[in-house]
């Protein structure tokens, strides 16, 4: 570790993405660049276009899955924990927990070491290995949930409100919105994990990413397209969609639907309102408030840069614990509905 | 209270009526007396508690995670019960959760100074949930989207009777309500109606616009001046004479002077105004009369409280409810000419041959004490709630004006994450320039579409921020309506606008063609100028 060194130099935010001067590339940019690092599939995170692209396998699986034209793109695997040179920065990618193939992007410059987190949490997921918390120098945070207000509960408690609900109301069809990468499958493993071993029909949009998720070895268990049953009443039955199909036309084929929604959001009743769901169920693929602070300490980074959501808070309160802490105004990232 | 919070929890997600009365009717038949009881009182708006200030909240709030931390924390939610139930954590050792009744006898007998380390005590017991139906109760905002009507409703569902059936006796009752739900439940007899003092529920009329009148035949219909002041019942019985509101809430304490001068029996339905001689005063003059805690005898003097009858609903020991508006009309007449009184007059009936007449005379009426016209069906008995086709309400257009949007701030609540207070301004010349000054503050009028569309601009818009207000540039054009305009020392512009709201989005005009300050104080026109008073309000032409 150079203390000369200002880890600003080699670095920074551009208009195009953050950008790494000595490695000449960028993370997760949010336009197509010759060279690019990608920490997980998300669309605010992942996009199509890039000339060279390093990801963690599953990632670009992910990538190939949703995006048309990646044949163009000149893929290059990297496993967690395995670590390779571009330019003058070692590149490593460390679990984030997140979602199938999240990545941590390790860099190291002239014995510096700056992780650019990404997107993650801190609970476990069935889906993928768990965060690694890696000392550095500079930490890279999402903020999206970070407000005290955010304490997600445990994610079988919610699963169990799921359950009760359909046992309440067995006449009724249980429609429940989950985005189609990640919060989908994890659901699943939830239902599978709490006795639900009935078949779980899907919105046709979320199939793809289903079935490669059971390519790359997630069991997933009896999961079958809404669009292929003839037959079938659904009543009593749990279906996944996509939240915005909720209010949809697709979903009047359904009688006397429960809308459910799965979101960190829905801890804010009034957010949760906005939704339109009857039921509410706060399960997140983001770490919660607490989650945030205690990665903060885990790391032990005497520098962190906050971005991707309510940075003001978790600056305050790194701060507060008496870390140099700022925010970090990156371009293309929306606000993430999971 | 895990019963009573899931309740309102599962209440404030279900839009569907139907659903929303299955809820209550199950959690009233599930749950013992006195809690279910104290439930209803809770959705009636019958329980009042000095327990819990904002500030306290606030207070506890700020201690639990620091001032910076909860006030983003409140800016984000919106909504101070909610806030502090979300940032509270539950401690497993702090022992069970306190029953609906518990918290009720315990505020009740507990003493200010207690009442702090008693609630926390209960926000430690309970989950996130559970406080925040606490802290509803607490602060006497339970906003879970059920009126006092429907909870009445699902109570009378329970027992298998029609709504005014316990609307009827609703006056006489105190919470927790045994005999009620004796009557509903156990077969007991039912409560005494006890008209004398107790507030009848009131009929409410459906606006209409001159359009609609002509599917509507002028014979059936009286007409009478819709007065802008306050609509109350005054009620007397023996030694009980009281005032009551629209909405049943007895204001006779800030009224002393109507009430000495109730020497009748009987259920009135009024106006309540403040008149001076002939004169009745701008709205604005009854209102400081309503926020007063304590009537000065100054108060008393300069702004002398005066009702205008409509109605009879009850007099001396009958009930007319069932006769027609004609008959209760008679009846309202002959008692007022056998004894005229200073304090109370009839308000008159408009005569007119049809609705072409009609409407011109309501053209013509430029009184700024009248708000409207109201049409009721010469057969219509007086039936509680708001029936359809009996009474219209016909308000006046209101005034419009042209404004430039300069400010916004995002709502509380549902609005949360949307841009939906919105501050606009009138040009005027200042040292020779030409400046934007702001005249007023409109939180409604648009559509969610509208809305949508308004909160997109103002963040595609933005050239400056204050905490949660952001600056626009000043390019967009709100067509204003409201009801009326005061001078008012309190704002920038020396006006005041009553019941602002955005009536169109005119992205076809120009910013610099928007109205300026002067076109605005031509709307004040005569009547409020010479008002002494320090607002006064002049109601739409
Ligand atoms: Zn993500
Ligand atoms: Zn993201």
């Amino acid at each position: 570790m150079t203390d000369t060194l200002d880890p600003r130099s080699w670095l920074y935010p551009t208009p195009r993405g953050l950008y790494c001067k000595p490695g000449d590339f960028y993370i997760d940019p949010a336009v197509a660049v010759p060279r690019a690092v990608i920490t997980h599939g998300h669309g605010d995170h992942a996009r199509p276009g890039h000339r060279k692209a390093l990801a963690t396998p599953e990632t670009l699986a992910i990538m190939r899955t949703r995006f048309e034209g990646m044949a163009d793109t000149s893929q290059q695997p990297l496993k967690y924990g395995e670590s390779v040179r571009i330019g003058e920065v070692d590149v490593e990618l460390a679990p984030a927990g997140h979602i199938l193939g999240s990545a941590q992007a390790v860099l190291a410059f002239k014995g510096q070491r700056i992780v650019v987190s990404g997107d993650f949490k801190r609970r476990p997921d069935p889906t993928c290995p768990p965060f690694e918390p890696i000392p550095c120098d500079v930490f890279i945070t999402e903020a999206t949930f970070a407000l005290p207000v955010f304490h997600h509960p445990s994610d079988m408690g919610e699963i169990g409100k799921l359950l009760r609900s359909v046992a309440t109301f067995p006449e009724r069809t249980h429609l429940v919105g989950v985005y189609a990468l990640g919060k989908c499958q994890r659901v699943i493993k939830l239902l599978r994990a709490a006795g639900w071993d009935k078949r779980i029909w899907l919105h046709g949009s979320l199939m793809a990413l289903c079935k490669l998720y059971q390519e790359q070895g997630v069991d997933l268990g009896d999961i079958a397209h809404v669009g292929d049953a003839i037959l079938e009443t659904f009543r009593g039955a749990i279906v996944l969609c996509p939240p915005s199909a909720l209010a949809d036309r697709w979903s009047r084929r359904f009688a006397d639907p429960v809308p459910a929604v799965c979101s960190g959001w829905m801890r804010v009743r009034a957010r949760a309102r906005q939704s339109g769901a009857e039921l509410p169920l706060i399960i997140s693929d983001h770490a919660d408030w607490g989650e945030l602070c205690q990665t903060l300490k885990d790391v032990g980074a005497p520098k962190v840069w906050v971005t991707h959501g309510r940075e003001e808070a978790l600056v305050h309160m790194a701060r507060s614990l008496g870390i140099d802490a700022e925010a970090l105004h990156l371009a293309g990232r929306e606000e993430e509905g999971t | 209270m895990q019963a009573f919070a899931a309740l309102l929890d599962a209440l404030s997600y279900q839009p569907a009526r139907n659903a929303k009365l299955r809820l209550i009717e199950t959690y009233l038949r599930e749950t013992p007396d006195p809690d279910r009881g104290w439930a209803l009182a809770a959705l009636t708006s019958g329980l009042d508690f000095p327990a819990a200030k904002p500030a306290l909240l606030r207070g506890f709030g700020e201690d639990k995670i620091g001032a910076e931390l909860f006030h983003l924390s409140y800016d984000y939610v919106g909504d101070l019960a909610e806030t502090l139930s979300l940032i509270w954590e539950t401690d497993p050792n702090a022992g069970p959760p306190p029953t609906l009744g518990e918290v009720v006898d315990t505020l009740q007998t507990a003493t200010k100074m207690q009442t702090p380390a008693i609630l926390k005590r209960w926000l430690d017991s309970l989950d996130a949930t559970g406080r925040w139906a606490l802290l509803k109760l607490l602060t006497g905002a339970l906003r879970v989207g059920v009126s006092a009507r429907l909870a009445k409703q699902a109570v009378a569902n329970i027992g298998n009777q029609p709504v005014d059936a316990v609307e009827e006796i609703w006056h006489g009752l105190t919470p927790p309500y045994r005999p009620l739900f004796d009557w509903l439940l156990h077969d007991a007899p039912r409560p005494s109606s006890n008209a004398g003092g107790a507030f009848l529920p009131p009929m409410l009329a459906n606006a209409i616009e001159r359009a609609e009148l002509d599917a509507l035949d002028p014979a059936h219909f009286r007409a009478e001046w819709k007065w802008d002041g306050i609509r109350v019942q005054v009620a007397s019985s023996g030694d009980v004479k009281r005032l009551y509101s629209r909405a049943g809430e007895d204001v006779s304490a800030a009224f002393p002077d109507i009430i000495e001068a109730i020497d009748f029996e009987g259920v009135f339905d009024g106006e309540l105004l403040v008149r001076r001689d002939e004169t009745v005063a701008p709205f604005n003059d009854l209102q400081q009369r309503l926020n007063r805690k304590v009537v000065t005898p100054k108060m008393l003097k300069d702004h002398p409280a005066h009702i205008r009858l409509y109605d009879v609903l009850w007099l001396e020991g009958e009930d007319l409810r069932a006769l027609s508006f004609d008959q209760r009309r008679a009846r309202l007449e002959a008692w007022n000419a056998e004894k005229p009184r200073a304090r109370f007059d009839v308000s008159p009936l408009v005569v007119f041959t049809d609705w072409a007449h009609l409407a011109q005379l309501r053209e013509q009426m430029t009184s700024d004490g009248i708000e409207g016209l109201m049409l009721k069906r010469g057969d219509s008995a007086y039936l509680a709630g708001r029936p359809k086709g009996p009474w219209f309400k016909w308000k006046r257009d209101p005034m419009l004006v042209d404004c430039v949007l300069m400010y916004a701030q995002r709502g509380h609540g549902k609005r949360s994450s949307f841009y939906s207070d919105f501050t606009f301004g009138c040009w005027r010349e200042a040292a020779g320039k030409r400046e934007l000054a702001p005249v007023g503050k409109a939180y409604f009028g648009f559509t969610d579409e509208e809305l949508r569309w308004l909160d997109k601009w103002v963040r595609d818009h933005t050239t400056n921020r204050f905490g949660p207000v952001r600056e626009v540039a000043p390019e967009l054009v709100l067509e204003i309506a409201f009801d009326g305009i005061a001078r008012s020392t309190r704002h920038k512009s020396g006006l005041a606008m009553r019941f602002p709201r955005i009536n169109r989005i005119r992205t076809d005009k120009p910013a610099a063609e928007a109205d300026t300050i002067d076109n605005l104080l031509r709307l004040l026109g005569t009547a409020g100028v010479e008002n002494p008073a320090e607002s006064a309000y002049v109601t739409a032409p």
